[in-house]
């Protein structure tokens, strides 16, 4: 089936066999690696990416789904080579260690900060609540998002 | 790698083209929605459609809105709309209690509440919540539509009166007044099932209990209700002592299996508590006051 979607603003026409998975069309298909393909049973996080406006588990949609919409990977959080302020406070604030789950993370950071610009604890906490660090690094994460959030920029943290 | 089987995609872009769809390839086609539940069922081989029909493309099947004397859900509608509602949470805050806890908020944004429904796990949460609101669903057919009370939904585990060339499009809730609600469940963690859950609906009468839905869920509850329990409330004063009674038939009742979140004592343990703390909630918000 011949499908066409924007993916971080590019249009891609593929065909493709409707039982593939998105996270697969977009790693496989489009060379888009940063999301992570994980643990395959939409637990883990580490494959989240936007659908429209809302993060989802690419694991667990397929790319025929996404026909005619829009993709945000991690791919596209930065602008040109200016990084987007979650990246930053990852960086700043030692928020990841192996790096496995870090795209999905700040791929539903990026959203929580959209929709609450001025999070709690307790927000963040929740909004990663479908996300798996297995460095069990989650301190570090939600002080990244917490930093991102106060605007505080990429210095020393 | 976990991998669907080769299936084909049809994507429906009104009620009545999906309906035509269904007609033409059930009972080998299956309605696709969010697919939180079905794709993974896919991976493993539990269902193995041959054809899948998507139809997120429907919008006019998500929505929330009043209509008269109830609240219509389209089945359409995702966790995390339900959860926004201020309208639902207005009427009936035990939706929000129960949105809460389904799943984590990434699932939430692309599961619906008319495929929660369908997939009929037993474990489901938002059946439990129906079933004690007295609501009922709105199937469409090919020969036209008809409404199947939520305490007829359910035939069993994963299975619905909803037929191989029929779809779920709509959940309605009567608003009452005197009404309160409540939505408890323990679990072993964020996002995971509940090893049990309450749900419980009442209609006050001054300081009696005129009317009550009490749902459960995970426990083996027959269409997801504790009708035992609902029985020994009716006309009581809305009280301690009738919670705690409510609690033990409910507790007594139950049909709980023992597994990898608990035993049997355990499961019937949390019944008798979750239903008294939920029947104590939904009072308390009847009569305006905080949980």
């Amino acid at each position: 089936m011949k499908i066409t979607v924007t993916v971080n603003a590019v249009d891609y026409a593929r065909v493709v066999e409707p039982r593939l998975l998105l996270i697969h069309f977009l790693r496989d298909e489009l060379g888009l690696t940063g999301s992570h393909w994980g643990c395959d049973t939409s637990n883990c996080g580490a494959c989240v990416v936007w659908l429209d406006e809302t993060p989802v588990k690419s694991c667990t949609v397929l790319a025929v789904m996404a026909d005619g919409r829009r993709v945000t990977t991690v791919e596209g959080l930065a602008s040109g080579t200016r990084l987007d302020p979650v990246q930053e406070a990852f960086a700043a604030c030692h928020g990841l260690q192996c790096g496995f789950c870090t795209p999905g993370m700040m791929m539903t950071a990026r959203w929580l900060l959209d929709n609450n610009p001025d999070p709690t604890e307790a927000d963040v906490r929740e909004a990663i609540s479908g996300q798996v660090c297995r460095c069990t690094g989650y301190e570090n994460i939600v002080r990244s998002v917490l930093r991102a959030a106060a605007g505080d920029g990429g210095g020393p943290a | 790698m976990q991998v669907p089987a080769q299936v084909e995609y049809e994507k429906a872009t009104s009620i009545e083209a999906a309906l035509a769809l269904l007609a033409r390839y059930a009972p080998g086609a299956r309605i696709l929605a969010g697919g939180h539940s079905l794709i993974p069922m896919m991976k493993l081989r539990l269902v193995q459609p041959e054809v899948l029909i998507d139809i997120n493309a429907i919008k006019p099947l998500r929505y929330i809105e009043r209509a008269g004397g109830e609240l219509h859900i389209g089945a359409l509608a995702r966790h995390a709309d339900l959860l926004a509602s201020e309208l639902a949470c207005q009427h009936f805050a035990i939706l929000q209690d129960a949105e809460r806890v389904i799943a984590d908020p990434v699932v939430r944004n692309w599961g619906t509440i008319g495929g929660s429904l369908c997939q009929a796990d037993p474990s489901e949460d938002l059946s439990a919540a129906f079933a004690a609101l007295k609501g009922s669903m709105i199937i469409r057919g090919p020969d036209g539509s008809r409404e199947v009370p939520a305490r007829a939904f359910h035939t069993g585990p994963y299975e619905t009166v909803v037929g191989p060339a029929e779809m779920l499009t709509e959940i309605r809730l009567p608003i009452r007044p005197g009404a309160g609600s409540a939505y408890v469940k323990v679990a072993r963690r964020a996002g995971d099932w509940p090893i049990g859950a309450a749900a419980a609906a009442v209609w006050l009468a001054g300081d009696r209990i005129a009317d009550v839905g009490i749902g459960l869920t995970a426990v083996g509850a027959e269409h997801f209700v504790a009708a035992e329990a609902e029985e020994s409330l009716r006309g009581q004063l809305a009280g301690e002592e009738a919670f705690a009674r409510a609690g033990q038939i409910a507790a007594a009742h139950c049909r709980p299996a023992s597994d990898q979140r608990g035993p049997v004592s355990y499961k019937r343990h949390l019944v008798g508590e979750l239903t008294v703390r939920v029947l104590r909630a939904a009072v308390r918000r009847a009569r305006g006051l905080a949980p």
